[in-house]
Formats: structure tokens, sequence, C-alpha cells
């Protein structure tokens, strides 16, 4: 087990096996990732479990995870629900062709709408695709989700009147893949622990 | 029409189930017993908390269970991505496109652009060189939508 490093800043990096070019913090922070993107064990102390994986004391693993959380290198830690499988079965991915200037304030204002789930502006792909504003609608049924996406549809012409040209809804018919982030290959050596 | 649809038999979900998935979606705890103190907000046993969230994956009603990254915020690039399949090829496509591990979900979708996934790489340049791979791969271009914005939302969804 790597011992005593109370603070990360002072840590003597030959004692991580790190990636030539990555700092020792971000090597640990990598070794964190590959040894969680799988899932948490569903064992009584999951975390010692993970600490032993990484090769760091308890404590000092919730301390990084800490500081990742803080600094958005994770974004939270829980369940992904499959939406289907809890009564959302409608996924409509709402896309929206704004006109460039005021494209960020229709974001903000629909990002705010509870209906809406994720929003992101994204470069247009002319001819194919006119689109430059995503948001992602759950509901229970298409219909709904359309009501929704009309709704909002509504608010954006009465607060930005004009701004919108066109809009689609895209319905996901099937989940293919959903096994999330998998990084490895070059992470493999820095796996293991002493 | 003889497609795969997302629909099918759900599991039934009692009352703890839902309590469960609402109560983990925001904030595992960091302590050495953490079931034990999801058990004590929900009134059950540390083993029954265990018991049902692996019952809930083994169900694919939660797909994960454990941190979310941000892989941005250490080098790495998210990027969603699309394809125009042909109706004919959609399972040999679906089948090439998930066989890259860069391929961290995928959705079949109503439009002429059919099959949208997220590619998550280590590093930025890996985004461009996996489309790249998956063009060779299947004979279909790859359109590319980075996010150049994320604008704020809260992402829940109530069981």
């Amino acid at each position: 087990m790597a011992a005593h490093r109370e603070n990360p800043a002072s840590q003597d990096a030959s004692n991580v096996s790190a990636t030539p070019g990555v700092s020792c913090d971000e090597a640990i922070e990598r070794r964190i990732i590959v040894a969680t993107q799988g899932g948490l064990p569903l064992v009584p102390e999951p975390w010692d479990e993970v600490a032993r994986e990484v090769g760091l004391p308890v404590d000092e693993l919730f301390c990084r995870i800490r500081v990742m959380l803080e600094r958005g290198v994770i974004r939270r830690i829980g369940v992904v629900p499959n939406h289907y499988a809890i009564g959302y079965t409608a996924n409509g991915m709402s896309v929206w062709d704004v006109a460039d200037e005021c494209v960020d304030a229709v974001g903000e204002f629909i990002g705010a709408l509870d209906a809406v789930t994720h929003c992101y502006r994204r470069p247009r792909r002319l001819p194919d695709w006119p689109y430059n504003l995503f948001a992602m609608v759950h509901g229970r049924s298409h219909d709904e989700v359309r009501q929704q996406i009309s709704d909002i549809a509504d608010r954006i012409a009465a607060r930005f009147p004009g701004a919108c040209r066109s809009r689609e809804v895209l319905f996901s018919s099937a989940i293919l893949k959903k096994t999330g982030l998998r990084i490895g290959g070059a992470a493999g050596n820095v796996q293991q622990r002493e | 029409m003889n497609r795969a649809t997302a629909k099918g038999r759900a599991p039934v979900l009692d009352e703890t189930d839902r309590a469960l998935i609402n109560m983990l979606q925001g904030d595992f705890p960091l302590l050495r017993n953490p079931f034990a103190d999801v058990a004590v907000r929900l009134g059950i046993e540390q083993e029954e908390v265990i018991d049902r969230l692996q019952r809930l994956l083994d169900q694919r009603v939660l797909t994960r269970f454990g941190p979310m990254f941000q892989i941005e915020r250490i080098g790495g690039a998210f990027c969603l991505a699309a394809i125009g399949v042909p109706e004919a090829d959609f399972e040999r496509v679906a089948a090439e496109v998930n066989a890259f591990a860069e391929v961290a979900h995928n959705y079949r979708r109503d439009h002429a652009l059919n099959m949208w996934f997220v590619l998550a790489t280590e590093a930025p340049q890996g985004i461009a060189a996996t489309a790249r791979q998956i063009e060779i791969a299947t004979g279909l271009p790859v359109f590319l939508f980075p996010k150049e914005r994320e604008y704020f939302v809260e992402m829940k969804l109530e069981a």
C-alpha cells in the first residue's frame, strides 16, 4: 500500500507509477477512474475495496474524491436509471435552429425548464443538419413529450420573437449500448498496486 | 416492422425501490459504511439496500452505480456523433459501432440520422481519430456534434 501522503501537493512522484508526462495527481485520479468506471462494488465497505485497488488509504481516497467532485472531474456519485424502466418511455431529443446571436440566451432559458434534462449548443452540419441547440426532453409518452416541446416553442417565440427558425424532435426507439465511460488501454499499466 | 423497441416488460418497482433510486441519483455518501447510512434513511437494513441495488442493476433498471465522470476535466473528451444508417444495414453497423470501447452509449432515433452515440476518449484528438476508424469500419460518414456550450439543468428523473 502506498503510505503516508498527507498533502497531495507535496507528494513524492517516485511512489506512483505515473504515465510519463502526466502529473502525479493526474495519475492518481486516473487510477480512481479506472477502478470505479465499471461501478462501485456492492459490499458493505465499497470505498475500502476501491482504496485497496487504487493503492491509497481510504481517508486519502475520500480527500481525492472530494477534490474531484469540487473540480467537476466527478459530476456526481450515484445511480443512473434506465429511464425506460422507470416509466420515462419517451425520450425526445429536441433540436432547434436558433439565430446565432441569441442561441445562448435561448439555451439558458430552456435549460431552466423542468421538462429539459440536458441542454447543449452544438455546431450545425449544413446542409444536412441546420440545428444548433439540443435539449433532451423525457416523458411518459411521445404525445406528452411533443406537447412539452410545443410548449417550449411557444415560450421561446414569446420571449425571443423570430429567433427560432425551425425545430424537430428525434425519439429514441432503442438503447443500442449504455456502458458509460471506459478508459483503459494505456491505463492498464497504472492499475497494478504494490 | 420488426426493429427492436425500447419498450417491453418493465420490471415492477415497489415504493422502496423508487425511494432508493431517487435518493441515490444525488450524493452517495463518502463514508466507510455508506449502505448503512442509506439504509437508515430508507428505514431498511443495509443488506436489503445492497440486495435491491444488485437486483435493480441485474434487471437493468439501473445502468450504472458509481461516480459519473466529466473526462474533459482531466484532458479527455466526450463528443456526440451520428450516422445515417441504411435500414437494411442497421444491425451490422450497430455491432460495428458498439464494438468500439470509446462508444459510451448509443441510441437508435427516428430520423434520417438514425444512430446517435457518444464517444469518450482520453485525449481530445482521440475523438476525430475514433470517428475516422468508425467511418472505415462501417463505410458510412460520421457527423460529429461536439458540445460548444452546456446550459445548466437539474439532471434528475423522478422514479
